[in-house]
């Protein structure tokens, strides 16, 4: 294919041509790479935030690629200030049918409160998602299963920030409405239902993990960590807090198991990717029981969070399970939605990435008739 | 030419001819040995290009039934779980294990599904891995070696029976094994080290690391070190160990005067062999000791004054906030 006299001429002069061709290559790769990295910048560059003792290692990282897009659901955020009464007024209580919640305030705030939840939860359908298509008069009624459901919400929402202000405001004020959940969406993302067992032909701890599930985040973990510890509401435990105790894994007063712990572990997993954080945002890896002086304030905080969403399940979303038609029931056993971490925080620290959500909402903050200022 | 060819990190040089048969000075030895030899120049860049015959005997049969029967038993397992389906077996197979029993079952023999498939593959396993060992022994001894493989070996078969035998009987519950899969063995290994307060804080632990280590580096220096020295005939490590020449004078001098002392042609083999025994042996009384000596590292290693205890100043004043973290700080 080539002329003779080229041949040849290769023949009579070998040549190594592969060694310098690498070293010319590697340098001029690196060259070419230093040039990128110096004028356009380090495109992974990370920041991290200290949580914990300094000289423990304790730290969250994120690429500051990703700090510097805020929350899109913020931008999407609808609030409105009180009309603060003057004092004569009439009550919503006193003007519509059928106020069982809600009913202490003026008619302008009831409206406006009612409207923002049509913002945050279905603003799509509007008001009729709730009241359905007839008139204001038949707004009174309780024939559909979303008003029912609404109504215990928005007690649930009440409850949540005032009797778990020590979690949802353990920083700061932030608190919870709606929107918190559900994002502009009738149902919330990141809830949950119970799947165990997900093993056919086999039993107890054999059936309940190794397998890739949405609630064990994809890894061989079991897949019954939430309905064990934030609806039946076992004791999280895995260590013996003494060098050296009495038992074993078997019998009446066994201890812990190699089981429990992997079943604790699934459930920090799940906390980790619903905080967007690592282990060491609230432990001290080196020893992750709470023991003297390995405690954070931050790990303080999610154990409220763990007692919190106990109490909405058993108290608020389980009962509700015959309020739901067929479809908002869980796929295997036909079982109410559940809430934990992720349905508020969503992969951030803090919901909304620790926005106001009860600055303009004292309605939704208590129980009680709201106090404006 | 040839002997330039040596010094290379890859093998560029492979021996293929007649296939080499080995001694049968009884005219017996054969007896045994199967499959038609042949070559591959892809296994000659690796080893010898000559592939077979084999040596099957009684051992070598058992371990190789016994082991399929525990691999089909673990695959048999894994996919029922998934509903006989391969392409869902195929999807989650690095996912699916076959589970030691619950803790409730003790040491007694649990119903089939719930742990019950895991003894008995176990069982086999057991047999498979013994059988394989004394094959190492016998054919040591049918080949008037000394049986340096299988003592090695067994190093690591006490590490597999800590883990699988020793430490679930002294604990009382089978459900203490390692379960067979891939990725829940792996869980198994982190939620070992957590339930037991961390087993870095575990001194034969930390011994275990040191010689896998140390094994790594060993294995590293000596075969640099004759690499370097082949030019000079340093890769005829056995000739070199009784007639010292000049490959092994250099060698040593090489790590004399690097690091002031060198270990010797025969003796760099003890210092390999060691380290690589003593990484499974360390590591399997550590194993042993957890949750039937010692149930907390942690603590143990506080009371023992090797890990620090908080004196309460916690640094709270440190803490980054979050709101400077995500770049809006007022």
């Amino acid at each position: 294919m080539l002329p003779k006299w080229f041949n040849d001429w290769n023949k009579d002069n070998p040549t190594d041509i592969f060694g310098p061709a690498i070293l010319v290559g590697a340098l001029g790769g690196a060259v070419f790479v230093a040039i990128l990295l110096v004028t356009w910048g380090q495109p992974y560059a990370t920041a991290s935030m200290q949580t914990g003792p300094a000289g423990t290692g304790m730290s969250v990282p994120e690429f500051k690629a990703a700090l510097a897009v805020p929350d899109p659901t913020i931008d999407e955020y609808y609030t409105e200030e009180p009309y603060v009464p003057e004092g004569a007024e009439p009550l919503a209580k006193d003007i519509y049918e059928n106020v069982q919640v809600l009913g202490e305030l003026t008619e302008d705030n009831f409206n406006r409160v009612m409207n923002a939840m049509t913002q945050w939860v279905s603003p799509e359908q509007g008001c009729a998602y709730c009241h359905g298509d007839g008139d204001l008069e038949t707004y009174g009624a309780d024939d559909l299963y979303t008003k029912v459901v609404s109504r215990r919400m928005i007690q649930m929402t009440q409850t949540i920030n005032e009797q778990w202000d020590a979690h949802v405001n353990a920083n700061k004020e932030v608190g919870v409405n709606c929107y918190t959940c559900h994002r502009g969406e009738n149902v919330p993302s990141d809830i949950w239902f119970k799947i165990a067992p997900v093993n056919e032909a086999s039993g107890n701890w054999a059936a309940v993990q190794n397998r890739a599930t949405l609630i064990s985040q994809s890894t061989s973990l079991p897949s019954d960590a939430l309905e064990t510890y934030l609806l039946d509401a076992n004791q999280i435990v895995v260590h013996d807090l003494e060098s050296r105790v009495e038992g074993g894994p078997a019998g009446d007063d066994a201890l812990p198991s190699i089981q429990d712990t992997e079943r604790t572990y699934a459930l920090m997993n799940y906390f980790s990717n619903s905080l967007g954080v690592n282990c060491v945002f609230c432990h001290n890896s080196r020893a992750f029981y709470a023991a003297a002086g390995e405690v954070t304030p931050q790990w303080a905080t999610a154990s409220l969070g763990i007692l919190m969403v106990q109490e909405l399940n058993t108290d608020y979303l389980v009962p509700l399970r015959d309020t739901y038609p067929a479809e908002r029931l869980g796929p295997v056993y036909a079982d109410a939605p559940k809430v934990a971490c992720k349905t508020c925080h969503k992969g951030y620290q803090q919901p909304l990435q620790g926005m106001n959500a009860i600055a303009d909402w004292p309605e939704l903050a208590s129980s009680e008739p709201p106090e404006y200022e | 030419m040839a002997i330039r060819e040596y010094q290379n990190f890859f093998t560029q040089v492979q021996v293929q001819g007649n296939p080499e048969w080995g001694m049968d000075d009884n005219g017996q030895m054969t007896r045994e040995r199967i499959g038609k030899p042949g070559f591959s120049a892809l296994v000659g860049w690796f080893g010898n290009a000559q592939l077979g015959p084999i040596y099957l005997g009684w051992t070598g049969m058992i371990s190789l039934a016994t082991g399929l029967i525990w691999f089909n038993i673990v695959g048999m397992n894994m996919l029922a779980q998934v509903g006989w389906s391969i392409p869902e077996f195929i999807r989650q197979l690095f996912w699916l294990a076959l589970e030691p029993p619950a803790p409730e079952y003790g040491l007694s023999m649990p119903p089939l599904d719930e742990g019950g498939w895991y003894i008995i593959a176990s069982f086999f396993l057991l047999v498979s891995v013994m059988t394989w060992w004394l094959r190492t022994y016998l054919l040591a001894q049918e080949h008037k070696m000394g049986k340096h493989v299988a003592w090695a070996f067994l190093s690591a078969i006490f590490l597999f029976l800590v883990l699988g035998l020793f430490r679930p009987v002294l604990m009382g519950s089978w459900s203490e094994a390692v379960p067979y899969g891939i990725f829940p063995h792996l869980d198994w290994t982190t939620a070992f080290s957590i339930r037991y307060g961390n087993l870095y804080y575990n001194p034969f632990h930390c011994l275990s690391i040191v010689f896998l280590y140390g094994s790594v580096l060993l294995f590293c220096m000596h075969g640099g070190t004759i690499l370097a020295v082949t030019r000079f005939g340093g890769d005829r490590e056995l000739e070199q160990i009784v007639d010292r020449g000049t490959a092994t004078e250099r060698a040593a001098l090489f790590w004399r005067w690097t690091m002031g002392f060198n270990a010797t042609m025969e003796g760099i083999h003890r210092w390999a062999i060691w380290f690589a025994m003593l990484t499974p042996i360390t590591g399997g009384i550590g194993i042993l000791l957890t949750g039937t000596v010692v149930d907390n590292w942690f603590i143990w290693a506080q009371e023992h004054n090797f890990a620090p205890i908080y004196d309460g100043s916690f640094g709270y004043e440190d803490y980054g906030s979050y709101e400077a973290f995500i770049g809006q700080e007022d």
